[in-house]
Parts: structure tokens; sequence; C-alpha cells
């Protein structure tokens, strides 16, 4: 495209944008507040995304940008419940492990084109294609559709894979097990389309603003690496007409203190609270400081295999530590954003699940003091024989105060010598991977939302049970939740047996914790993945 | 000259080489690698990424190609953590931002810690000597770290007169800050190095003889003194100037310029192993550049040093 040609398309754009933005100096269609003139939203990126591209993203920050520039076959609402996308519904048969999506006639591309049901396949063929080698491959495989793990393997063509374009507007899916939560995960970037003639023409450039031609609310215009990125309103998109927000601005600021005060300097929209400050600026802006349950869960996890201490082979050693721990203090006076305390693995947040009554939960802290030392007497270990292990977490200094915490409240209610040490997180992540440990920080955020998500990770063949806990009762339960209609009572015996046996110590369950212009609109808080959509946002007027 | 400025860059070819070679094996063997993530990957999507990139060829080979690609297509590889990026890109973004943020504060620490010095020596105890010591001191310990939260509190939050971070094209607004954060604690050094050169200098037989002749001051100080003088502190600069051309990790930080120095220790905690390697490259060719270039600015100022 030469210059000029370029150079009358962007102004025609721009004339479009000016006379099209219907909402500007209006109000809000359905609630009737009145909207800003200036539809831009501003927020901070705490790093760089690492790619826009939906089969290779593996970032939050990258997710949420991916989500604005393209639409995959279902979204979610404020609430987390499944929406239309680009398909108009699905049908699944009676054995659930065949779906079929009906995508909606009006979708298109940024370039006109429409979205057509080999858009998905090629891009779902693409996400387990060995090689481009996509970190997300393995979605794919948890996703169940048929030879994705034969094919990521190598050991199958791509064109096996379990999807078919009917016609044009048909999408089929074939599972190798049936999967009940399957159009839940087609909210998950990695599911995204993806524009074939665009990528076979620039390759690995074609996720630059230049090149980039996508089916969302919005188009990639301006990226500068380490800086900021825009993304503005795409006028081919079907609903175009009842979004609101014209342009959508990120700003990475690595330091989340100068994050805070460019925040307070009117630079930002909206920003994340460092720990400690919710008290105090929810007092001094009680209209911008907010805070939401999240789908995360922070805990400490015992090594229960043969490279662990002798006394973490001992539940009752590992319930008296965990009863030990004050939440209350960790949660109100360490965090400090709201976020809950925890006694279940599981957060409460999670969609279908019921937190179960664990005993720890109702007794008063005195009460699990006295118990702890009970256990941990009986066990052997007191002011002559005092316990003692090493606990390690990653470098950062609100892991630092929550490690102090606890080794604090172990020593002086129990007397327990505790040894700390950070490590940088690779190295981390190696050590604790390898059981080189004996205590470690722990956090997990569900991929969706359903307690598996977290309960899984306890499973003895999980490859994120770093602590190699094995129980056949737990593999058995959640092995029955798979494929059960309602694997809610399920969920709540494993978390009881997690709470006899104590394999790991749930300190408290995330918040989202920001300060949000009081202008912004919408704001899905309700939504615990935070899968938030910018069409859905608006800009107040002030 | 300028067969020793030949010799010097052919030295520089074999250390740069002993330079890639360390820093790749260091590297690798420290714990973790570039896919080592939370939630730990299958091992057959492990396997084929490890693939694509090359990173399941045994270390001698990799090493060999990585070379390889270097001198024969100037490619210094991808970014294994930002995958629409490669290494090349990512410098070509950060080391212009890096050189245009460092040159200027090179720039302003060296012309306002000079001259401090200088004042300070030629009205030795005196307030102005008192002053610009003090001034040198609290510079000094003002690193960067410090400066950059205060500037922002000050500048953005409290005056609202300058943007809190961004780069925009290198605009002078968004220039003040990081410069100023950059250039302070250097200033500090430059201007104690002058200003005791200085005194060293100006108590010296040859300046007495000048003195005696009865040249004026002015001349005494320009003509004679200065060159002298800033020998020290032409050491002390060479190392500094390649410092702060490459940016700085906290000035990217708290500023959010897109420099270099932000890339590259990232590069370093997320084992990007080929931006780092290619950014210690670029480090070590200019600090080879910076050291030649500094020796022979010895043989101006000093006229006993030949080549």
């Amino acid at each position: 495209m030469n210059k000029h040609i370029r150079t009358s398309i962007a102004g025609l754009l721009t004339s479009t944008i000016i006379t099209g933005a219907a909402f500007a100096a209006g109000t809000h269609p359905e609630t009737g507040e009145a909207l800003a003139d200036d539809q831009t939203f501003i927020y901070r990126l705490g790093d760089e995304h690492t790619s826009v591209d939906p089969q290779v993203v593996e970032d939050t920050y990258g997710a949420e940008i991916v989500r604005d520039l393209f639409e995959g076959l279902m979204n979610q609402d404020e609430d987390g419940n499944l929406v239309p996308g680009v398909a108009t519904g699905f049908t699944a048969n009676d054995t659930k492990d065949v779906y079929t999506f009906t995508l909606r006639d009006n979708a298109k591309w940024s370039n006109g084109d429409p979205v057509t049901a080999s858009d998905f396949v090629y891009a779902w063929r693409r996400a387990v294609d060995p090689a481009l080698s996509s970190p997300y491959a393995w979605f794919m495989e948890l996703m169940s559709i048929e030879n994705a793990a034969e094919i990521i393997a190598g050991n199958a063509p791509i064109d096996d894979l379990g999807v078919k374009a009917i016609d044009d507007k048909t999408l089929e899916v074939r599972l190798s097990a049936p999967l009940p939560y399957f159009p839940q995960m087609t909210t998950h970037s990695t599911t995204f389309p993806a524009p074939q003639k665009v990528i076979e023409e620039f390759g690995d450039a074609w996720t630059k603003p230049e090149n980039i031609v996508s089916n969302g609310a919005y188009i990639w215009t301006e990226h500068l690496p380490q800086e900021r990125s825009v993304r503005e309103r795409n006028e081919m998109y079907w609903d175009n007409d009842n979004t609101i927000l014209d342009k959508v601005v990120t700003l990475v600021i690595n330091d989340e203190n100068v994050a805070l005060t460019r925040y307070l300097a009117g630079e930002l929209d909206r920003t994340e609270i460092p720990a400690g400050q919710f008290p105090r600026l929810s007092q001094e802006h009680p209209e911008e400081a907010i805070s939401f349950p999240r789908l995360c869960n922070y805990y400490y996890t015992f090594n229960v295999s043969d490279t662990g201490p002798e006394a973490f082979k001992d539940p009752n050693i590992r319930q008296a530590l965990s009863l030990a721990v004050d939440r209350d203090i960790i949660a109100e006076k360490v965090m400090a954003g709201g976020q809950p305390p925890a006694y279940t693995f599981a957060p409460e947040a999670t969609a279908g699940f019921t937190v179960p009554e664990v005993e720890m939960a109702s007794m008063n802290q005195a009460e699990r003091d006295e118990l702890a030392k009970e256990l941990l007497a009986a066990a052997g270990y007191g002011p002559d024989n005092p316990l003692s292990f090493d606990m390690v977490y990653n470098t950062n200094e609100d892991h630092k105060k929550v490690a102090v915490a606890l080794s604090q409240m172990w020593k002086q209610k129990l007397g327990v010598q505790v040894e700390l040490a950070n490590m940088e997180w690779k190295v981390f992540l190696e050590e604790r991977g390898n059981q080189n440990f004996d205590l470690a920080r722990g956090a997990w955020c569900g991929d969706y939302n359903e307690a598996s998500t977290f309960l899984d990770l306890l499973q003895s063949q999980s490859g994120y049970n770093d602590g190699k806990y094995a129980n056949a009762r737990v593999d058995e339960l959640l092995a029955e939740a798979k494929t059960s209609d309602d694997p809610a009572p399920l969920y709540t015996e494993v978390e009881r047996i997690i709470a006899q046996e104590t394999p790991v110590i749930p300190i408290y369950h995330y918040a989202g914790v920001y300060m949000m212009d009081s202008d912004v609109g919408n704001w899905p808080v309700d939504n615990v993945e935070q899968n938030w959509y910018s069409k859905n946002l608006y800009k107040l007027a002030e | 000259m300028l067969a020793y400025s030949l010799r010097r860059l052919l030295i520089a070819i074999p250390t740069i080489l002993l330079l890639i070679v360390a820093c790749f094996f260091l590297m690798h063997f420290a714990p973790g690698g570039p896919f080592t993530s939370e939630r730990p990957l299958p091992p057959q999507v492990l396997a084929n990424i490890e693939a694509r990139y090359g990173l399941d060829q045994p270390l001698w080979k990799q090493l060999w190609d990585y070379l390889y690609n270097i001198v024969v297509h100037f490619d210094f590889g991808p970014s294994f953590k930002f995958k629409d990026r490669d290494v090349n890109d990512i410098i070509a973004q950060g080391f212009p931002i890096s050189l245009t943020y460092g040159s200027l504060s090179f720039l302003v620490a060296t012309a306002v810690g000079v001259s401090l010095g200088i004042a300070a020596a030629i009205k030795h105890n005196s307030w102005i000597d008192y002053f610009a010591v003090g001034l040198g001191i609290a510079a000094q310990a003002l690193p960067n770290f410090i400066m950059g939260p205060i500037l922002i509190l000050t500048f953005t939050l409290w005056l609202g007169w300058l943007p809190g971070g961004g780069w925009h094209g290198g605009q002078w607004q968004y220039l003040v800050m990081p410069v100023i954060a950059l250039a302070t604690s250097y200033m500090g050094s430059i201007a104690r190095i002058t200003r005791s050169s200085m005194l060293e200098v100006l108590n010296s037989n040859f300046i007495r003889t000048a003195r005696a002749k009865g040249l004026p001051t002015r001349t005494v100080i320009w003509r004679h003194a200065l060159k002298p003088t800033l020998l020290p502190v032409v050491s002390y600069l060479g190392p500094v100037f390649v410092y702060v051309l490459t940016g700085s990790v906290f000035v990217d930080i708290y500023f959010s310029t897109g420099g270099l120095g932000q890339a590259y220790v990232g590069s370093a905690l997320s084992r990007d192993y080929a931006v780092l390697l290619g950014v210690t490259i670029l480090y070590g060719a200019l600090t080879v550049v910076v050291n030649l270039l500094t020796d022979l600015a010895y043989a101006w100022f000093d006229p006993k040093i030949r080549y």
C-alpha cells in the first residue's frame, strides 16, 4: 500500500470514528448515564506482554489485549457467564463428546472478510502444530479435542485434529472424552480464530500493527515495546454499534509504586494497589480504591516426598503448623487488601463450589493454637526437642512479609525453628519442582472457573503437585468429578480430606485490589477470572 | 596511532569471543531455563518448543550455530519470551533510547561536574568550595533508584509539570527526569574528582612558575592547569560513558522509557538466552571501543603519552 493511499484511509477512518461515535457526548443506551466525550481507557501493565498472537500468547497481560483484538466462539459477561461471541450458540450430542457451533453471519475480520468456520479450524490446528510449538498447545489437550495429544507428540498430521468446518458457518468439534464444561473453555485466547492469509503473507511479523488483521472489537494500532500500546475501535466488528469505548491504551510501568503515583497524577484510569496500602487509599479515595475476590489461592506446600523432612510425613505435625497460622493477621494486617483468609484450597468464589465446613474454620484462633500445641507435643516435639525446618519463597517483598509473619507465629506459639530462604523465580521453580525443599510457597490462579482447576494440583500424578502428596481416595474422587454432572459433593469431600491431612497450608485467597477511576463504567468485579472485555466498558462524564 | 588503534581492535575480537563463550556457559549453567514456568509444560510441548529454538542440540552445537548466524547473517536470534520479536528488533528499538538519554546524562554530568569541581578548587575554602563539595556529596548519595521516585513525586504528583514516564519519541518533557536521575550521582563524583585533581595541579611547581611569570589567573587555569587536571577525570569518564550509554535498568523501570537496561535485566531473569547474549555482546563491543577512545584521549591530554 503506498503512502498516499494509507494516509487517505487513515483520514477516512478518523472521520468515520468522529461521525460514528454515536455515544460520545451522549448517554448510555441502557443505564442512561451521561458519557464522557473522550472514550479512552488507559491502564497499567506491570510488564511487557509476551505476544498478541492468540495461539502463542501465554501471559495474562497479553491475553487481555488478545481478548479485545480477537473474538472466540463464546465470550463471558460481567458475571463470568457464557454468552455468544462469534458463535450464536452450540449444541452437544447426548454423550457430550461432539459439539456443534453455529457462527453468526455478520462476523467480519478487520479487512472486511467474513469470519468462517475454517478460520477456527486453521487456528486450532495451528495451536497444536509442533512447527508453531505453542506453549499453550496443552490447552487443546486439556480440552480433550480428538487427536490433539497425538499431533502435539508428532504422531499424527495436524489435519487429524477433531475439528471440522461443516460449512462456512458451522463448526463441529469431536472430543476424545465427554467434557461438560467444554464450551466454557472456548473463551480462552488459544481457541480464537486466526487469519490464515495474513499469517502466511507476513510470517512471524503478522502481529505488528501495520500487518495484523483481527476480528475483535478493537484493532491494534500502535505498539512501542516496554512503553505503550494502543488499540482502537474496529469499524468492521459485528457489534460495533454497541461498543462505547473508542480507544484503549496500555502503559508499561514495572514499579507498582511509580504506577500508583502516576495514577494519582491522573495519567492512568486503573492500576494495582501495592500490598498494605489499601486501607490508607480507601480512606483517602473511597470512590476509587476497590477490592473484589479473585480466582487465585496463596498457600505453602509441604514436601511429603522422600526428600522431605521426616516430620512432615506425620499429618498431625502438618496440621499443627496449619492451625497455628493466624490467617486473619496475614489477610488484614500484612496484605490488607480485602483478601479472604483461606481454610480450603479452592476459593469460595469458584463457580458451583460450596466451601465445606472444615473444623478449623469454625474454631477461634486461641482454640486452634491450643490444639496445635497438643498435636505437636503428642508427636514428640516441645521446648527440649524443637521442630525445625527450612521454608522457601521466591524473591518478592510481599512474599517476604508473609513468610516472616508465618515463621514468627510458629516460633512464638509452638517454639518451632524456621530458616527462611528466598530464591530468584526460575531457581525457585526448579528447586520446588525437584522437591529440594521442606516447605515452599505456592499460588495458583484458575485456568477456568471450576474447582478442579485448583484441586487437580493435589492429584498424585499432577505435574504441578510439587509436594508429591498422594492419596488414592483423592485421585478417585477427582477422576469421578471429571465426567460427573454434579461434581460439587465430590469436591467437598476432597477438601475435607485435604483439611484432615493438610498437604498444604492455604493462607488466603486473592483479591483484585485496584485504584480505578470512578469514571470507568461497568468494570466486571463479579467476574472472578477477571476476563474483561473493553467493549463492555465505558467512560462516564465527570 | 593508526597502527595502535588497529592492533587494539584486532585484540578486541578474541576478547569478545571469550566474553560470548563465558556468558553462554554461565547462562546455561544457571538453574531454570527460558521455558521453566509455574505451570510446567507437558514434556511433549516442551520438546516441540526446544526443537524449534534448537535447545535440544548439544551445547557446543548451539554455541556454534549462534556464532555462525551472527557472523554470516548478523542475526542474533529470536527472543524466547517476546515471541513477536527477535533480538535485532529488541536492540534496534531499545538502544537508540538508551543512547539518547544516556549521552545527554553524560554531557550534563560532565559539564556540571567539571565546572563545579574547577570552581571549588579555584575558590578553595570559600563558600563556593563548601557549596560545591556539599552538592557533590549530596548528589553522590542520590543514586538513580532514589532519584527516580523523588523526581516523579515532585514533578509529576505535586507540581504536575512533567509526565511521570514514557518516551514519546524522546520529546523533551519525557527526557528531563531520566536525564537528571541518571546524571546526578555521576555529576557528584566528577565534581569531587575534578576538585581534588585541580587542587593538586594548582599546587605543583609548573603552575607556581606560570604564576611567577606574571600570567593572569585565567590563562594559568585554562592553558596550563586544565589539561593535567582532567587526566584522572577522563579515566573515570571512560567506563561511565559505557555505563550510561547502555542505559540504566532503574531509569527504564521508573520512567518506562523502553530502553535497553530493562530488556537486559529482564532477559537475565527470564533466561531469555539470545537477548541476554545479544545485549552482552553490544555492551562488550562498546566497552572495547570506548576504552580505546579513552586511551587515545590520554595522548591529547598528556603530551608525555605516545602511541
